[in-house]
């Protein structure tokens, strides 16, 4: 029974995990309040992307962290872990979503912006159905992998 | 199936109607609907046996003689023989009204809702003419002699004669189907096209303290809804019944009390209701007009300032509005030029703002004025600035920043801003790049930059769609100037676009008249502003996408900074439950707008559409027009989400699909031909000719800007400008006489024949018309008629043409009033005068003619029968 680097990727993987949880049970929400006229899409679109304010004068670019990018940065930084922690069998597994998040992220909207929603095309039923349907799939692989990392987390610190 | 289109969506639950209708419909509408669904497969299966009696193989011989149904050439038979009339031959006219009358006599009276859907004996009468099958490979003239109005809604005379004007709004499919299983077994789509703030000669405004609506779900009361009793009005949407409010009882027109089925909004389907301030954010503002006109070198060179300030100039007093209309200018080159029109000063002060990475306003009052007050200065203005830059040498552009200072400019009132760009904007924020290849303008793999290259014009259009301020674009330029970007600016504010390729005041004045008379139209017609249209429709319905220029804001709800009678919409729908319960659905449309006199006003438009249970009643029910735009619009939707070649391909498979789909249903047919029904018979050919557009050809040369254009426009036309662009009519008009007449308004108009658009048609001897909308060609043989062309154009002989004719001449013979009576006849009801071209046959300018003719065959695209053949193959795969 040793603390290792693996051990330690796993518990920081199941921790953050469950924020992504949190991220797309919100996710999801936002779009189902979309859909039921709660919000306009300029609004929620703006708090989907992260928003760059310019502040006039000073030109200092802040970078409101929202949600879609923190989500993919957090996935990569945990997937960066396992490849340093030579988890190759977790790694694999998260492989299609890493390729997923990158695949959603080269194709979105033409956007001086950072994000990937834009209010204009948000309302066409095909798409806010597929978003719908991402944040479904999301959720399951993020509840599905927590307790994978719970296992994996146990399984190093007991084999080692 | 990545090619086809998504017509058949995600269902998606629909917030705007009530849940609670399950009490109610029981009631008294149920027990009709099931009755009437026994009588209706009883006529079925009696149109079906008709079928069997007479195989399709006796169809052509009901063809008149002198169309004849082969494929060899046959101009001299046509031209000698009078084609028939539609009426006498029940093969062209699609709907037979006089045969359809006598069967519904026997059932005309009930007036109930429940027993609205006409008698059996008409619906197997209508249905085996729609239903007839059609071989297309075999008759070759489908074309309906002359213009055929929609398919009617098989409705009872009561209902028929109160539902909204196809020409505001219809449906591609006047059968609704009853569950979404129903439609994808039709492989139709299902939408709605729509064009709502038409000009109207007749329109029922009322003005009333309460304006009906159902309680939970909103509907506004329309001509459809039951009236339980005397106090009590059911819903036709949602089926909830509401109550009577004490002033509907009265009637302002009769002057009766105790007749609420007898108020105009009660007897009419469009009505327009004058709106309380319950309906209003804040007051009316005042009309603003703010005109942002490029005046750089190249803008100076093109000549277009004479043109804009004249028409102006013109028109200043038929701008829409009331005493507190408002008026500015904005200039740009380098620079943005602000113009003070304060009221008392001796001539207008131009302020220069040249800090364009952060443009500001520079004096807040004065630069939008009352019209009326500084209406000198106005002038002044008007007159000095042709004048004022005619030795400019600035030949950048910066669009980005006037636009930004015209948002600013407008943000506290709303309004519409015009803006007159003539090449490409260069400097500041949202500058663009050149991205056209000209190369690869004629390459048949796929076409790029349809989309913006940048999110400015759609950031900015949304910030005014916000502000309520409408941005229209005109683009005058020769060379590229990205309008697939600038194009957002006006798309996501409700706006609209206009574009005149090469123009230039004097060596290209087809163009230039054509400006001008769009100006003409554009500064006088109708203005709504702050607008939202919302579209409800019966419980299980639901929208699916919007098409047009405008900023969706919630599932069912659009929201138009202006709105211009000139804008047409296109709603796709989905069937989200079973509509198994009803007999009837109801769409309606409600524009709530201010008018340029400060009036809040509610313009409502209501159709009724009955519901089938069986596929061959989808199918005879099918409005190929209406299909056919819904189809161009998502055609263009998916060319710019995916790739040009997609979009093409899921044309031709919608036409497949649905083929596939009768041909699978129709067990009686012989397998061999391509057997549609005759209300599709047109589908193949409308779909051919969409192929052909310069939105979604490949392989002939277009200049991006075009296509991009003719995409803005498909988009946004109403239904019928699409359809004579996408397949325009042709007349052939030497030989036109007046036996074949129609009495229009006191004067005969002749009637020549359309005819189809091949070469085939077309004579050396003759003078043939081709009307595509936004552009007209009169194309002349080599041989044609002398006295045609001395009576008609004026000059001595063909030789002595001009090859650059815009216009007809107004002589004084016979021959010539009788062209004009029936051109005008063809322009009346357009608001947008098309350019005019008289072809040569041997000029350069044919191509452009013969580039309509959609039946022929061309270096890249098949004929119409290579077509056919490629479908009957794709159907056998």
């Amino acid at each position: 029974m040793a603390f290792t680097f693996a051990a330690f990727c796993y518990m920081l993987a199941l921790l953050l995990t469950a924020a992504l949880i949190f991220f797309a049970i919100w996710h999801i929400i936002a779009f189902d309040e979309l859909k039921t006229d709660y919000k306009n899409p300029i609004d929620q679109c703006n708090t989907l992307n992260p928003t760059v304010d310019r502040v006039k004068k000073i030109k200092r670019v802040r970078l409101a962290l929202k949600l879609v990018l923190p989500e993919y940065l957090i996935h990569v930084f945990f997937c960066v872990m396992f490849l340093c922690a030579a988890e190759w069998l977790t790694l694999g597994l998260n492989m299609p979503l890493l390729s997923y998040h990158i695949w959603r992220y080269m194709s979105r909207p033409v956007m001086s912006g950072p994000g990937l929603y834009d209010p204009t095309t948000i309302m066409n039923a095909d798409i806010l159905a597929y978003c719908q349907k991402e944040g479904w799939c999301k959720l399951a692989f993020y509840l599905l992998s927590f307790f994978y990392y719970l296992y994996g987390m146990i399984y190093v610190l007991v084999s080692s | 199936m990545p090619k086809k289109f998504m017509i058949f969506g995600q269902k998606w639950s629909c917030i705007s109607f009530c849940g609670d209708s399950s009490s109610t419909t029981t009631g008294s509408a149920s027990p009709v609907p099931n009755s009437y669904e026994y009588v209706e497969g009883g006529g079925y299966s009696g149109t079906s046996l008709q079928y069997l009696a007479a195989p399709p193989t006796s169809v052509p011989a009901k063809q008149a003689p002198p169309f004849g149904y082969n494929y060899p050439t046959m101009h001299p038979a046509y031209q000698q023989n009078p084609a028939p009339r539609p009426d006498s031959s029940p093969s062209h006219g699609g709907y037979n009204p006089p045969g359809y009358q006598p069967y519904s006599q026997p059932f005309p009276s009930l007036s109930e809702l429940s027993s609205a859907l006409g008698g059996l004996g008409g619906v197997s009468e209508l249905e085996a003419e729609t239903l007839r099958p059609v071989n297309l490979l075999q008759e070759r003239n489908i074309l309906p002699p002359k213009y055929t109005p929609p398919p009617e809604p098989n409705l009872s005379n009561d209902l028929r004669k109160v539902n909204c004007s196809p020409d505001t709004f219809r449906c591609t499919l006047t059968n609704i189907p009853q569950t979404q299983a129903l439609l994808n077994k039709a492989r139709l789509p299902l939408g709605l096209l729509l064009h709502p703030f038409r000009d109207l000669t007749q329109l029922p405004v009322i003005t009333s303290n309460t304006i009906v609506r159902c309680r939970s779900c909103r509907t506004y009361i329309n001509p459809f809804v039951s009236f339980l009793d005397q106090r009590r009005w059911k819903r036709n949407l949602c089926y909830r019944v509401n109550d009577v409010p004490d002033e509907f009882m009265y009637n302002p027109v009769t002057r009766s009390y105790g007749e609420p089925h007898k108020r105009p909004e009660v007897q009419n389907s469009t009505v327009e209701f004058i709106a309380s301030s319950d309906y209003m954010l804040r007051p009316p503002q005042p009309a603003v007009y703010l005109f942002v006109l490029d005046v750089s070198h190249n803008a100076v060179e093109s000549g277009y300032l004479n043109v804009f300030c004249q028409s102006l100039l013109d028109n200043l007093e038929k701008l829409p509005g009331d005493t507190r209309t408002r008026i500015g200018f904005v200039t740009f080159d380098s620079t943005v030029h602000f113009y003070n029109l304060q009221e008392g000063l001796s001539q207008p002060q131009m302020l220069v703002v040249s800090d364009i990475d952060d443009v500001f306003i520079p004096t807040h009052d004065n630069l939008l004025v009352n019209l009326k007050e500084s209406k000198e200065l106005v002038k002044d203005l008007l007159n000095a600035l042709p004048g004022m830059f005619t030795h400019t040498r600035e030949t950048q552009s910066a669009l980005g920043p006037a636009l930004q200072a015209a948002y600013k400019l407008m943000c506290p009132t709303g309004g519409r801003v015009s803006v007159f760009q003539t090449q490409l904007p260069t400097l500041g924020a949202g500058l663009l790049q050149s991205r056209e290849d000209p190369n690869l303008r004629s390459s048949t793999k796929n076409v790029q930059h349809l989309g913006p290259a940048t999110d400015f014009y759609k950031k900015l259009a949304l910030d005014c769609s916000g502000q309520q301020i409408g941005v229209d674009l005109f683009l005058l330029s020769s060379q590229y100037s990205d309008l697939a970007s600038l194009a957002c600016v006006s798309k996501y504010s409700a706006g609209s676009v206009f574009y005149y390729p090469s123009f230039h005041h004097v060596h290209n004045t087809a163009q230039s008249q054509k400006f001008q008379k769009d100006l003409q139209r554009y500064l006088t017609r109708k203005i709504g502003f702050e607008a939202v249209m919302r579209i409800r429709c019966t419980k299980g319905l639901s929208i699916h996408t919007f098409h047009g220029n405008f900023f969706v804001r919630s599932t069912d709800l659009l929201s138009l900074a202006n709105v211009n009678p000139d804008s047409g919409f296109a709603v796709q729908m989905s069937i989200e439950g079973s509509l198994a319960d009803t007999s009837l659905a109801c769409f309606q449309a409600a524009l709530l707008y201010t008018s340029s006199k400060g009036k809040r006003r509610i313009r409502v438009h209501t159709l009724c559409l009955p519901v089938v249970s069986q596929l061959s009643e989808v199918f005879a029910g099918a409005d190929i027009q209406a299909i056919t735009c819904l189809l161009a619009n998502m055609a263009i939707d998916r060319s710019i989400s995916s790739s040009l070649s997609d979009a093409r391909d899921a044309l031709v498979n919608a036409v497949v699909d649905c083929l596939t789909a009768y041909r699978a249903n129709g067990s009686n047919i012989q397998p061999s031909g391509l057997i549609t029904p005759a209300a599709l018979r047109l589908f193949p050919l409308y779909v051919l000719a969409l192929l052909k557009q310069k939105a979604l050809r490949t392989g002939t040369s277009t200049r991006l800007d075009e296509r991009v254009f003719s995409m803005c426009e498909l988009k946004c036309q109403p239904l019928l400008q699409i359809m004579r662009m996408a397949h325009p009519d042709l007349y052939r008009i030497d030989n036109m006489t007046d036996q074949v007449t129609h009495i229009h308004t006191g004067s005969v108009i002749p009637q020549p024949h359309l005819l189809q658009l091949t070469a085939e048609k077309l004579t050396r001897e003759g003078a043939f018309l081709m009307d595509c909308g936004s552009v007209m060609f009169l194309w002349l043989g080599k041989c044609c008629n002398e006295t045609f062309i001395r009576d008609v154009l004026g000059y001595p002989n063909y030789a002595s043409l001009p090859s650059n004719m815009t216009e007809i001449p107004e002589l004084q013979t016979m021959y010539s009033e009788r062209t004009r009576a029936f051109i005008s006849w063809l322009l009346e009801s357009r608001t947008f005068h098309p350019a005019f071209h008289v072809v040569k046959d041997d000029t350069s300018a044919k191509t452009s003619f013969f580039q309509h003719l959609v039946e022929d065959r061309t270096e890249s695209a098949f004929s119409y029968y290579e077509f056919l053949l490629h479908i009957q193959q794709q159907m056998s795969k």
